[in-house]
């Protein structure tokens, strides 16, 4: 029989899963793993901080589909992913971490970086495992990748002990990774979906609220299909962007918080709302008890935890989005849809009055660049075919509203959590899984400095990122509640020292842009983007412009401030 | 809390270090309370059972059951609260024995078909097994005589099997 060192044995599974690229940063406890991986065709990525490692690695899985990986060293290395792993955790994000741990006859001992790292990510990720014998790698690191990736996806992390890579044992191919315990439910129940065509037959204001689960699923064809073919218009959370085109008559726009007009009224409106791979977060519900009032919910998502959590629902499917929206789209053909159609355009008529009561709009001026005119040029020269990732805050939410994204996985952004410094590595990741495509990071000049070490990540691997920083020298989504809710007290929101961030670009051999002017975004954004390397372009936008249309906290959806 | 009641949720899970942490963090997390808790192996080789008590109102329950069958090594989850169900719990109570109360203790655990596990010149330590009320009624007698120290196992249970 074979007998291979634990550290081979990861190299070899790793290989069997198809993968392709690792973003990671070494140590102590890895040097073992990494003088293996090195002898692999995998590709590793240098980081500059294990948490850009871990955003990376989402935003490969994000971009391409299939789980991201990361290998880091124990201790520190190991506590600075665990707000990757959290961000990739609330957004369902298939992330498998590797991390290295002291040997197993020093755990508990306080060795030299040691740190309980199962216990620290325990609510963070989807299952994790401490490995103690490399007889078990093998199985747990196949497990891994099988829990990453099915059912609702979520990072799983590895900690491989020092001694466990170094040791010698055979090494059998491991069998199919089948667990009792874990079984997800991918088949929806028929009798459930037929009670949903007789919803939909019945609705005179039917409205289809799409979310991540979605774009995980790789339902975008099959939701645009059901959409179309019931004449039922289409909102989504800032998760579902790009599960709908948005450019298809039938789309509202984003719901909640900050959601179009439409979308928002349209929700308070409806009397059947379909409900697919969302979970209902409190900034796209506002108050929850008047959350779609008047309408039947129907829940469809693979994650029975997800169903009835917040809101009360008539119609419960567990299920995968996929395969029940195929089912439903089935099902269909045996309806006669001109009838059904036939009875919906008053409503079509109302949400049409709505879109031009109030339309997203900003003004431009002559003097002072707004920053959605960064973001609505940055869409046409791009010609709506990049993928956008985001940093936090309002360049966040612009990048949503003015961005009108076509397909799944074309942005990226962290929704639930919520995570400043996502978006740069997230666009590595990205750039990585898509290398012809133009990737780009719509960042704040906050959140941009809270992983801008990742921009060397960038330059010494060639990748083509770019940066647009939409800078207001604030805080400004924190400035913006400050305006509206705390009496202008703008408390430790400026930024009132910045870098030069052409000068940094540059020192860090990218390149760096900067427009002042109105006349200069265009031009900017043009060499920018044809630039063969990573640039950042610094946009000195209105300093106190803020994210319209505004639900505030708790508030029913119906109560939006408008400009 | 609005038709908030006792639940008893039982459940079989991989017997691995760690599991229980994870059912605890789970309820700790997510501000679900745990009354008590109790963790054994089970016949079946790799698998224990726990069993806990909470208080929660009907949708609340039902997000316990569904969460804890989240967790990758929870097996098997059952609220047998609204099952057929045969629940237990064992309590050793220590409870002073002064000499003109010795004969009125003795009498209520044979009343309460406990036993006597342990004597001292001041106290008797007793073995009492049954359900909630039970436990509470001999709890009541025994509290004038004075229980020093007391240990309960929280409950267990099993669904009774069709007859
Ligand atoms: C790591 C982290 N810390 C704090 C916050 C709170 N927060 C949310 S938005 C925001 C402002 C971000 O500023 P900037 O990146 O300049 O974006 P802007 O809103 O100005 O576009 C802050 C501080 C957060 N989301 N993440
Ligand atoms: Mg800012």
């Amino acid at each position: 029989m074979q007998t291979m060192t634990g550290a081979q044995i990861l190299m070899a599974v790793l290989q069997e899963e198809g993968v392709d690229t690792i973003f990671g940063f070494p140590g102590g406890a890895v040097i073992d793993l990494y003088d293996e991986l090195v002898k692999t065709p995998i590709r590793h990525v240098l980081v500059r901080h294990e948490q850009g490692a871990v955003h990376a690695a989402d935003g490969y899985a994000r971009a391409s589909g299939r789980p991201g990986v990361c290998l880091v060293t124990s201790g520190p290395g190991a506590t600075n992913t665990v707000t990757g792993i959290a961000t990739a955790f609330m957004d369902s994000i298939p992330v498998v971490v590797i991390t290295g741990q002291v040997p197993t006859h020093l755990i508990g001992n306080d060795a030299f970086q040691e740190v309980d790292i199962v216990g620290i990510t325990r609510p963070c990720t989807k299952h994790n495992y401490l490995v103690k014998s490399a007889d078990d790698l093998a199985r747990v690191v196949r497990e891994a990748f099988h829990i990453a990736r099915s059912g609702r996806p979520g990072p799983v992390l590895v900690d491989i002990p020092k001694d466990v890579a170094q040791a010698q044992v055979a090494y059998t191919r491991p069998a199919e990774v089948n667990l009792r315990s874990y079984q997800p439910t991918y088949k929806p129940n028929k009798r459930q979906l037929r009670k949903i065509v007789g919803l939909v037959r019945e609705a005179q204001r039917p409205l289809i609220f799409a979310g991540g689960g979605v774009v995980l699923s790789k339902a975008a064809g099959e939701l645009t299909a059901f959409a179309r073919r019931t004449r039922m218009p289409v909102t989504t959370s800032l998760m579902g962007l790009g599960a709908f085109p948005g450019t298809d008559p039938l789309w509202l726009g984003m719901l909640g918080m900050h959601g179009t007009f439409r979308a928002n009224m349209s929700i308070d409106a409806c009397d059947l709302l379909v409900a697919i791979g969302v979970r209902f977060d409190d900034r796209v519900t506002g108050k929850v008890e008047s959350f779609a009032q008047r309408a039947q919910i129907v829940h469809i998502d693979i994650d029975p935890t997800s169903i009835r959590k917040n809101v009360p629902v008539a119609i419960p499917v567990v299920g995968d989005c996929r395969a029940t929206l195929e089912q439903l789209n089935r099902m269909l053909d045996d309806e006669d849809l001109g009838a059904i159609n036939g009875t919906r355009d008053a409503w079509h008529d109302q949400i049409a009055e709505w879109k031009s009561r109030v339309a997203l709009a900003y003004s431009q001026g002559q003097d002072i660049i707004k920053p959605q005119y960064v973001v609505d040029k940055l869409y046409e020269l791009t010609e709506g075919r990049a993928i956008v990732t985001t940093e936090v805050g309002q360049n966040q939410m612009w990048a949503a509203q003015y961005y009108h994204f076509s397909h799944p996985g074309q942005f990226i952004s962290s929704g639930g959590l919520g995570t400043m410094g996502f978006g740069l590595p997230a666009a590595i990741g990205a750039q990585v899984a898509c290398p012809d495509r133009i990737v780009v990071d719509v960042a704040g000049d906050g959140s941009i400095q809270m992983n801008i070490q990742e921009l060397a990540t960038a330059v010494q691997c060639c990748l083509p990122v770019k940066v647009v920083i939409l800078n207001n020298g604030y805080l400004g989504m924190v400035r913006q509640w400050q305006e509206l809710f705390y009496d202008k007290r703008y408390a430790c929101t400026a930024m009132d020292h910045q870098p030069d961030f052409v000068k940094l670009a540059e020192a860090y051999g990218a390149v760096g842009l900067r427009a002042t002017r109105p006349e200069e975004v265009v031009p900017v954004l043009r060499e920018g983007l044809a630039a063969p390397g990573p640039v950042i372009m610094d946009f000195v936008v209105a300093r106190e412009e803020s994210v319209y249309p505004m639900v505030p906290a708790g508030a029913n959806l119906t109560e939006m401030l408008l400009v | 809390m609005q038709g908030e009641a006792k639940h008893i949720i039982t459940m079989l899970v991989d017997n691995e270090p760690g599991v229980l942490s994870r059912v605890v963090g789970l309820f700790s997390g997510r501000g679900f309370n745990i009354e008590s808790l109790c963790v054994a192996e089970t016949v079946t080789p790799g698998v224990s059972r726990i069993t806990l008590s909470t208080k929660a109102n009907p949708p609340l329950v039902e997000q316990i059951e569904k969460q804890l069958n989240k967790l990758i090594n929870v097996i098997k989850v059952r609220d047998l609260t609204r099952e057929e169900s045969v629940i237990r719990e064992m309590a050793l109570i220590c409870v002073k024995a002064a000499p003109e109360h010795r004969a009125e203790i003795l009498r209520i655990v044979d009343i309460f078909r406990c036993q006597v596990v342990d004597v001292g010149l001041e106290h008797y330590i007793i073995e009492v097994t049954g359900d909630e009320g039970k436990l509470k009624a001999l709890l009541n007698l025994l509290k004038p005589m004075g229980v020093k120290k007391i240990a309960r196992t929280g409950p267990v249970a099993l669904m009774r099997e069709p007859k």
